[in-house]
This record gives structure tokens, sequence and C-alpha cells, in this order.
């Protein structure tokens, strides 16, 4: 098997190599899943454990107890409701916007790529510089016009912010996929009289399985884990659950117990890790496509 | 139709908000926007404010060894798993999840881990070396490294998949060629692989540099700027000036010299890939 290897030639000698080769993909491998297997066990500590202090020691008496208190009882300030109501808002704010910021950027990033843009080249400058605005520069303003249309703090201002400040990248990764369909389909459909938004929704739609579901992915990931925008446009019946987080764990009456606030950073990042478990092809593909821009 | 005028409120919506906060930022705004035009006053406070002169340094460092830390190590991951190893999709699972965690977990995650009472100090001091030292999340001098140790563990993985996207792209030619020059692997790579990837080692600069300009929440969940003002960046200043301290004028003369930033990095990259297409 090694001598088919491309290049393979090393002073140590095949074997030797190989071996330093699986000792330094083993280390690393340890060193992505310490954090995450280190506060996994410590969530699943009773107290008594946790004040031993030892941190890489397994739970002896393995208890959910920390998950129940983080589930729905630990305190965000003067709520004590755990991040139940916080997994919830994440749900409500996600999905609405996935949905809407996905098929937008289908949309746009069809008519750039099919188009006949007169200054296509400064719109896809445009849109991809947006790509690399740092919020800041945006959100005194967007405070300011979601207040004007009473939207500041509200469930349908932070969906609006999340699509609008999706759309950029949405739009950018449709409009890869699309350039590489041919013409002759789109043009085939409007021959026979189709509308543009009748093309695009039954026959160039059904084509874009694949790329709906890696955007999609991309979409959830980023919304479910942002942290900035829920915190300053979702108003306090809406924030997310990563806020809810960083409340109970900062909480300034004195923050809950180390095992309850682990247990509260595992919830949060279980449904995008399922995700990333389930979809991992769609994931890897997904962030290739999106990191070879243009 | 309606496209167009999707597109027309987007842009409107994302350049009109930036010529609006460089507006302000030439203004007296405090609590209130305050549109009496004072020039470049924002900005003269604003690089003579120490706090915003300490999270420039901050970012520079950190994002320095961000991205070199993270092109370097995402590299080799990329080079030993492009190896033909064993179970590839396994390792390539466990490098990328950090990714799909958000940074809000991972910061909080490392500061548990890097603690210096109930963390690794603590159990190595408990193992019986009494004076194992590991307390860079509490030395104002060494915070900063903490933020890189977690930056990397969230993008290695990233890196990884884009430059191994790469290597699988790599005429085969190219490396029959190699192996009858007889070069050695290390220099195959170094001289002949990857200057000829330097598209897609630009484009993972790109991503990394607009992580370091954004980075915000991993500072929040980790070290809220401390031990005293030695982990502040700019993004959080420009935030905590917003909603925090109200100070309108300097927020937004703080988010323009951010946005100048990422633009003049950004410019080298944009021109080679529009020349590139055109």
């Amino acid at each position: 098997m090694t001598q088919s290897l491309p290049g393979e030639r090393s002073v140590f000698g095949p074997r030797a190599a190989r071996l330093g080769l699986y000792a330094f993909l083993f280390a690393s491998a340890a060193f992505f899943l310490l954090p995450l297997l280190l506060v996994i066990s410590n969530s699943l500590k009773p107290m008594e454990e946790i004040r031993q202090g030892n941190l890489l020691a397994l739970p002896v008496k393995p208890t959910f107890d920390a998950w129940l208190t983080a589930w729905k009882s630990a305190c965000t300030g003067l709520e004590c409701g755990g991040v139940r109501p916080g997994l919830w808002n994440s749900i409500k704010i996600t999905v609405p916007a996935v949905v809407i910021s996905t098929l937008a950027g289908a949309l746009n990033g069809y008519a750039l790529a099919q188009w006949k843009w007169r200054h296509a080249n400064l719109i896809m400058l445009l849109v991809m510089v947006g790509l690399f605005i740092p919020y800041q520069a945006m959100l005194y303003p967007t405070v300011k016009i979601l207040s004007s249309l009473s939207l500041f703090r509200t469930y349908g201002g932070i969906i609006l912010v999340h699509v609008v400040y999706g759309l950029p990248y949405t739009t950018l990764l449709f409009r890869n996929f699309y350039v590489g369909v041919p013409e002759e389909i789109s043009r085939a459909a409007r021959m026979e009289g189709a509308s543009f938004l009748r093309t695009f929704r039954s026959v160039i739609l059904p084509l874009s399985t694949n790329i709906l579901v890696v955007v999609a992915i991309l979409q959830f990931t980023g919304i479910w884990n942002d942290y900035l925008l829920g915190l300053i446009f979702a108003g306090n019946d809406n924030l997310p659950m990563t806020v809810q987080l960083t409340n109970i764990v900062n909480n300034a009456r004195g923050s809950a117990s180390p095992n309850v606030n682990m247990a509260a950073a595992v919830i949060t990042a279980i449904p995008t890790l399922i995700v990333y478990f389930l979809s991992g092809r769609y994931f890897v593909r997904g962030i290739a496509a999106g990191a070879v821009k243009g | 139709m309606t496209v167009v005028f999707f597109f027309g409120i987007v842009a409107v919506f994302f350049y009109g908000s930036i010529l609006w906060t460089g507006y302000m930022s030439l203004t007296r705004s405090t609590l209130m926007p305050n549109y009496n035009f004072v020039g470049f006053d924002q900005y003269i406070k604003l690089f003579t404010n120490h706090r915003w002169l300490v999270s420039c340094l901050n970012m520079v460092i950190f994002g320095v060894l961000y991205i070199v830390g993270t092109l370097a190590f995402g590299t080799l991951l990329a080079v030993f798993a492009d190896r033909r190893i064993r179970a590839e999709s396994l390792f390539r699972t466990i490098f990328l999840y950090p990714l799909a965690v958000s940074l809000i977990v991972t910061g909080l995650s490392w500061r548990w881990v890097l603690d210096p009472v109930n963390g690794l100090q603590g159990l190595v001091r408990g193992m019986g070396w009494e004076n194992f030292t590991f307390d860079w999340l509490t030395d104002p001098n060494r915070a900063i490294y903490t933020l890189v140790i977690a930056g990397i563990w969230h993008s290695a993985g990233l890196i990884m998949v884009i430059i191994l996207a790469g290597l699988r792209g790599v005429d085969e030619d190219l490396w029959k060629a190699i192996r009858m020059e007889g070069i050695p692997l290390w220099r195959a790579y170094l001289q002949v692989i990857f200057p000829g990837m330097r598209p897609v080692v630009a484009s993972c600069v790109v991503l990394l540099m607009s992580d370091v300009i954004r980075g915000y929440d991993l500072v929040i969940a980790m070290t809220k700027g401390g031990p005293g003002i030695a982990t502040e960046m700019p993004a959080k200043f420009a935030v905590d000036y917003y909603f925090a301290r109200v100070n309108l004028g300097l927020a937004s003369a703080a988010s323009i010299a951010m946005l100048v930033l990422s633009l003049l990095l950004l410019a080298p990259y944009f021109y080679s890939e529009f020349r590139r297409r055109t």
C-alpha cells in the first residue's frame, strides 16, 4: 500500500514516518476532543465530585441533575427558567430566518448568474464586499431603521436582521452554483412562456436540492451560533440560547455551580453538533464552496 | 423586477448604513445622534484613546498568531490527512467539529479548561507538581494567547478542509514528475505544491482576517476583555461605546476605522480576483 503513495519518501524510511504521522494525528485529535469531553464529563458529575477539583476524573456517580437544573431552573438574571426558553427562542428565530435567507439567496443568486446585468462586475463586487463589512459599521443605523418600523427588539426584527445580514453570503453561494447551470435550461422554459419566478420555482429550484441543503446547513449553524445580533436585536422575550447561556454563566447574583454551567453549554451546542454529525458531507462541501469565493 | 427591487433594498440597507455611520463619526453625537459636523475630532479622540490603542495592538498580536497558527496547523493536518491514512473521515470529523460549535461555547469551554484554580493548572498541581504554573488566562501579559489557542481550536479544521480540497486538485502527473525527480517530500510541498495553491491559501487568509476584525464573541465568552483591558478588541470597543457607554460618535469612528482596515486588507485580494476573472 505504501508504494502507491504519491511522492512517499522519507529520511526515516516509511515505517517511522507513518508512526510519526499517526502520533501527530492522534495528538491533534486529543487536542480537538479535550474541551468537549471535559465539559461533558464534568457536567455529569454531582457537586461533591466537582469540589474535589479533578477536571480529568470521570464521573464516579454520573447524574443528569446538573443538566436538569441547566435545562429548567438555572438563573439567567432575575428569571430562573434555565436554557429551555432560550432553546425555544433559538428555534423560533433560526428556522424562519434560515428558510427565508436561503430562498432569497437562491433567487438573487440565480438572477445574478443568469441575467445579463449591465454592471454585473460592480454588483458582484458590492455583494462580495458586503461579506466582509464588520457588523459594527451597520449596527446603529440598523437599530434606527428597525425602531422607525417598530421592529427593534421584536421577534420580526431579529428575523429580518438575520435575513438581511445573511443575504450577501447566501447570494454568493447560489450565484457560484448557478453559474455552472447551462443557460439553455432557463431559456427553454422562458420560450414556453414561463415567467421568471415560475421558471425559477418549477425548473431551477428542483435542480438545486444539493446546494439548498448546503446553504441551509451553513445558515443554520451561523444563525444558531450568533450572539451579537441576538443580544442587540432580539429583545428580552426572544433572547436566543447563546445569550441565555452567557447570562447563566455570568449571572450577577452569584453564578450557578460549574457543572450546571457546563451542562448549559453542552445543551446549547447540541443542535448544531447534531446537524454537523448528520450532514457531515454537506457541511464539508458547504464550507469548501463558501471558502473559494468568486 | 422584484429581484431588482430586492437588490436595491439590500444595497441601500448595507451601503446606506455605512454612509450613515460614517456621517455620525464626523459629528458630536453622544447619547443621541447629533448632526453637528465636527470634522475628524472623533478620530483624533479615538486614536488618542488608550483603550482603543490597546485594542488595536491586541488585534494585531491576536491576528498574526491566530492566522499563522491556524494556517500552519490546518495545513499540517491537511497534508497528513492526504497521506492516505486509515480512518480519514473519522479524523476529519474530529478535526472539523469545533466549527459547528459557537464561539460562545468555545470560549466558555476553554475558559474552564484553562482556569488556574479548577482547570489544568489545579489538576497538575493536584497530581504532585506543586509549582506547576499555567495561569495565562489571568495573566494580563499572556491572556491574549489563550484567545489564540481557542481560536486555532475553532478554525484549524476549516483550513484543513479547504487546503485538503486544494491538495486533492493537484494533478497526478505533477506528483509523478516529483517522484521521478526524486525531490524529498517536504521540499515538494514547500516549493512545488503550495506555491501552485496560492489562490486557495489567499482565500484562507482572507477568511481568517475577517474573523480577526470581527472577533467579538470569543473575547466576551472567554475573558470579557480582561484582566483589566488586556484582551480588549476593536469590535468590542465599538459595541461597548455604542450600547453601554453610549458615545455614538466615538463608536462610529471606531467602526469606520475597522471597516477601512478590512477594505485595505482585502483590496489586494479583490483586485487579483477580478483581474483573474476578466
